[in-house]
């Protein structure tokens, strides 16, 4: 049954995870992502988690965090992480080799100001490091949740997405959301008619569904038989260029199909409206209420997916707009996005409000909406 | 039929988990990573665990393992095997983890999950081959390089700091499998490899194993095998004691 609450950010998330029956967290502390892994502690240490096999570990540091979520994929479990800013950095090294062999690692990752500690409310500084931040090509899917509510729908979600397209997955949250108070319907996935996509062992799974051919880039995978028993090899060191190309290829090959059916936007406002404000995350929650109160032709366009981003929604949403708003807690991290996805489609002036670290307000989007249209 | 006769020669030397169709292997010629290898290998086949190991090797020359055995086995990050076969572990509790490391993958870049692993009493196996550098990079100086041995990053000869692991895992986890063996003798480091095996398969928690390796490219010793065997039994075993923690 759904039931009403009133919630913490990070608490929401670690209902969303048990409500998407993960089982393993690996994790290390660091605001403001804490209480997600307090949570899970709870849950894992209590007599039901310990009768359902939860596993959590606190781990040296977040690359050992990174790793071991990998070891728990590996070995089969819906299992997570959830970290923040300079531990967002650290488990790049992980995310790299998830993207390189296909492995469904989940992360919360709440974003904080940044370059270096910095603070630890608001900011939209890692959406390039949670897309693109491997030493590759950004095959990872990253979730941008505007709401307490979004935070338990998409963070249940990531986990189906994770394992059902065997992507690297992660929900994008910050500091403002991560410790906001609010009511959110919680909720049982069955209920939905949402089902659970099943996990499967990479290694030690001797009666496998699907045949790791089909997920793991072919030069990273041996499988052999010795007395009828099956053997995986996997490797992510390569030889020659050529199979580095191969995987690369194979992996866009899977990213491609995926993302027509992954990519994902809000629109809210006029259609067809003359100025079209682009923003993420905890700002379009604000642009939302400046767009729903402003008079004229105005809309919103909310990427939900920041990877694989929106770029036919976009511009379909752009097509008959005179101004474009791109408003984020950042320098030019959506921003950048945006116009690539606009690079030569359309020819009006975009207006780029970058306040990193800095929330913005609904008053302050009404604003720049005013002063457009005025110009 | 020469090459018939060298498939059998070689399957009779490999312990039966070994892959023939992976034979030969690529490790330099006179390496001592086979023989650790091999060690293990036998290990294995004695107990009957073949079927349950989570094999990880590390990128370094370890790396080269990766289809060395009808293993379940992972190439992990270089320092990050030990971490990855943590969490593997903690997933599958019937899993027999191990964690194959270089000496600069486990006592440098990876040191930090090394010594947290030893603490948390965490249920694998890890095994360091130990041959004083880092030899797949071409010979730079690791934490296990001997005072004075001229190295590419310690062209004048490498300071007088070195790490005993053994001994310093022994004094942060008096419950764990600690030992130190040798490629030269290999009905020992059999052994050690079984009673390390047997120690993660009883649950009883960390298991560490180095092992010292002979590395005749780095050490220049690839034109003489007395050389190679001099510098192992009598240089690296007189810095790092054999035996038992
Ligand atoms: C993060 C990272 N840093 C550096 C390297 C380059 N690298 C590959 S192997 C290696 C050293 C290997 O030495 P060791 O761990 O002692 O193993 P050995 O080759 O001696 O068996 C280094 C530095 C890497 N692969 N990844
Ligand atoms: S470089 Fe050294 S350790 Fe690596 S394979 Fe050659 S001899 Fe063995």
């Amino acid at each position: 049954m759904s039931e009403k609450n009133f919630l913490m950010g990070n608490e929401v998330l670690g209902r969303a995870a048990r409500a998407a029956q993960a089982d393993a967290m690996y994790g290390y502390p660091i605001t403001p992502a804490s209480e997600i892994m307090h949570f899970w502690a709870g849950e894992a240490g209590s007599e039901a988690g310990h009768d359902q096999g939860l596993v959590f570990q606190q781990a040296e540091d977040e690359i050992g965090a990174g790793f071991m979520l990998i070891g728990g994929v590996l070995a089969g479990r819906r299992a997570f992480t959830a970290t923040a800013g300079p531990g967002h950095v650290l488990m790049q090294d992980a995310f790299a080799m998830a993207e390189a062999m296909r492995l469904p690692v989940v992360a919360y990752i709440m974003q904080r100001g940044g370059p270096s500690t910095s603070t630890v409310i608001y900011s939209q500084q890692e959406v390039t490091l949670a897309c693109f931040g491997g030493n590759g090509n950004g095959f990872r899917i990253v979730y941008a949740p505007s709401t307490l509510q979004e935070l338990f729908d998409y963070g249940l979600k990531v986990f189906n997405t994770a394992w059902k397209y065997r992507f690297p997955t992660f929900l994008l949250g910050d500091g403002y959301l991560a410790k906001m108070l609010g009511e959110v319907e919680l909720y049982d996935p069955a209920e939905r008619g949402l089902e659970i996509v099943p996990t499967e062992p990479y290694l030690l799974e001797k009666k496998r569904g699907i045949d790791l051919k089909n997920v793991i880039p072919s030069p990273e995978l041996e499988v052999r038989y010795s007395d009828g028993v099956e053997y995986a090899c996997l490797r992510n060191c390569l030889n020659m260029e050529e199979e580095t190309l191969t995987v690369n290829q194979e992996i866009k090959a899977a990213w491609d199909k995926m993302a027509k059916e992954v990519v994902e936007h809000e629109y809210v406002g006029q259609s067809a409206a003359k100025t079209v404000v682009v923003a993420q995350g905890i700002v379009a929650a604000a642009a939302r209420q400046a767009v729903q109160e402003a008079s004229g032709s105005v809309g919103l366009f909310r990427p939900i997916t920041l990877n694989p981003f929106p770029v036919e929604a976009l511009r379909r949403s752009v097509a008959g707009a005179e101004r474009i708003i791109i408003a984020e807690s950042a320098y030019n991290q959506l921003g950048r996005m945006v116009k690539d996805a606009l690079y030569g489609q359309v020819q009006v002036p975009i207006t780029e409000y970058y306040r990193p670290s800095m929330s913005i307000l609904p008053e302050e989007i009404a604003e720049l909406i005013k002063d457009n249209v005025a110009v | 039929m020469p090459e018939e006769m060298s498939k059998l020669e070689i399957r009779s030397a490999l312990p039966k988990c070994a892959r023939l169709d992976s034979k030969p292997h690529l490790f330099c010629p006179g390496c001592g990573h086979p023989e650790v290898l091999k060690a293990l290998g036998f290990a294995v086949d004695e107990l009957g665990l073949q079927r349950r190991i989570a094999f990880g090797v590390d990128i370094g020359c370890s790396l080269l393992a990766w289809d060395f055995f009808d293993f379940d086995t992972v190439e992990t990050h270089h320092g990050r095997t030990v971490p990855v076969m943590v969490g593997l572990r903690l997933g599958n509790p019937e899993a027999i983890a191990v964690a194959y490391v270089g000496d600069g993958g486990a006592y440098a870049i990876g040191a930090g999950h090394l010594l947290n692993a030893a603490i948390r009493n965490d249920n694998i196996l890890t095994i360091v081959v130990n041959n004083g550098l880092y030899a797949m990079t071409g010979g730079q100086e690791a934490p296990t390089t001997h005072p004075g041995w001229k190295v590419k990053t310690a062209p004048y000869g490498a300071d007088q700091y070195y790490i005993k692991a053994p001994e310093i895992i022994r004094n942060v986890n008096p419950a764990a499998f600690v030992a130190r063996g040798i490629t030269s003798r290999q009905p020992e480091l059999r052994q050690l490899m079984k009673d390390a095996l047997q120690h993660i398969n009883g649950n009883h928690g960390f298991a560490f194993l180095e092992v010292l390796s002979q590395c005749p490219l780095n050490w220049k010793t690839m034109d003489s095998a007395e050389a190679t065997f001099r510098v192992l039994e009598q240089e690296h075993a007189k810095l790092f004691p054999t035996g038992r923690f």
